[in-house]
């Protein structure tokens, strides 16, 4: 949701960073919190897993998650099912304390896309559930605007296949999102590699970017998770700024009046 | 009774509360439950009768992206 204060908003939580920043994939617990940290986000994506005793259920984990004082977004990681997908959410919302919800439900293993047509149907139930469902979808302008009619505040299309770190691959689509729901609340929500594409996304009027392996899997994720946090602020000025007209010929940029050494000829 | 907790058989001499059974396994808290697939709240911990043969999923949090 744009407005003129630079803060955007999730179902009505005003924000000021625009990065929302996964927990998964650090090499260490303490690069996980550092680069949380330097990345100075304000949501962390977390998910929910079969306890494992060994680990004292993650207790560890949840501490050090608590301790950064940010907001929490839980999600549905790995879910094939609409029904799968409702309880986690709702198993979700009890242990997060949190009515967010990223709604992920995969389509294919292939790519792990999401499904358009499961994702709509537990969108529906969940909203009606009272959850603030964020859903993860492709860039399809349709499916886009059926979640938006069933109550989406926030649509967060991806950039490119999870993991792959391929950036926009259809900065058109995203940018027909964009233009078609200018009140929405608009992330791009994984593909993302470089900072470049998060800047990208952010010039394309996108209120945030949502992204885990580019700072976690980045050779010092600490260095990258401060590299985004610039990146989508040159993004976001830029965008507010107003590019220039783009055009087909060349125009020189130095005065061609008064150019010496030129002779006139015929 | 049979039962199945996070995938794992387990016979119980005796008919247990749901969260008597759970704490039995040895869950730490933060979890959340569900029993074959449905979201069992807190609420209903002291007081759902397991049947034979329920699956019982105890969640934690993890990293996720």
């Amino acid at each position: 949701m744009k407005n003129n204060t630079g803060t955007w908003s999730i179902y009505g939580t005003e924000l000021e960073s625009r990065l929302l920043i996964g927990s998964a994939l650090y090499p260490s617990p303490a690069t996980m919190q550092d680069s949380i940290e330097a990345s100075k986000a304000e949501i962390v994506t977390v998910s929910l897993r079969r306890q494992s005793p060994e680990q004292a259920g993650g207790q560890a984990f949840w501490q050090q998650i608590q301790a950064l004082g940010k907001h929490i977004l839980p999600n549905t990681a790995g879910c094939h099912s609409v029904q799968e997908a409702v309880t986690l959410a709702q198993m979700s919302r009890e242990i997060f304390d949190t009515n967010w919800i990223k709604l992920e439900l995969v389509g294919d293993e292939y790519n792990l896309q999401p499904d358009p047509i499961d994702l709509l149907k537990a969108t529906e139930i969940l909203l009606n559930d009272g959850f603030q469902v964020l859903p993860y979808c492709t860039d399809d302008l349709v499916i886009c605007r059926h979640l938006v009619e069933l109550g989406c505040q926030v649509l967060m299309p991806w950039g490119a296949p999870i993991g792959t770190g391929k950036g926009l691959l259809n900065p058109y689509a995203l940018s027909a999102i964009r233009n078609r729901f200018p009140e929405i609340s608009l992330v791009v929500d994984a593909g993302i590699g470089l900072p470049s594409h998060a800047t990208q996304a952010l010039e394309l009027g996108y209120d945030a970017v949502l992204l885990n392996s580019a700072i976690a899997q980045a050779q010092d994720p600490v260095m990258m998770a401060s590299a985004f946090k610039c990146a989508i602020e040159a993004g976001r000025q830029g965008y507010l700024a107003g590019r220039m007209p783009e055009k087909d010929t060349a125009n020189p940029s130095t005065p061609t009046l008064g150019m010496p050494f030129w002779h006139q000829t015929g | 009774m049979n039962i199945i907790i996070n995938g794992q058989p387990i016979e119980l001499p005796q008919t247990q509360s749901l969260i008597q059974v759970v704490e039995n396994f040895g869950a730490v808290k933060p979890f959340a439950l569900a029993v074959n697939g449905q979201f069992i709240p807190k609420s209903q911990h002291l007081v759902y009768e397991l049947n034979e043969g329920d699956a019982i999923d105890i969640l934690s949090p993890v990293q996720g992206g």
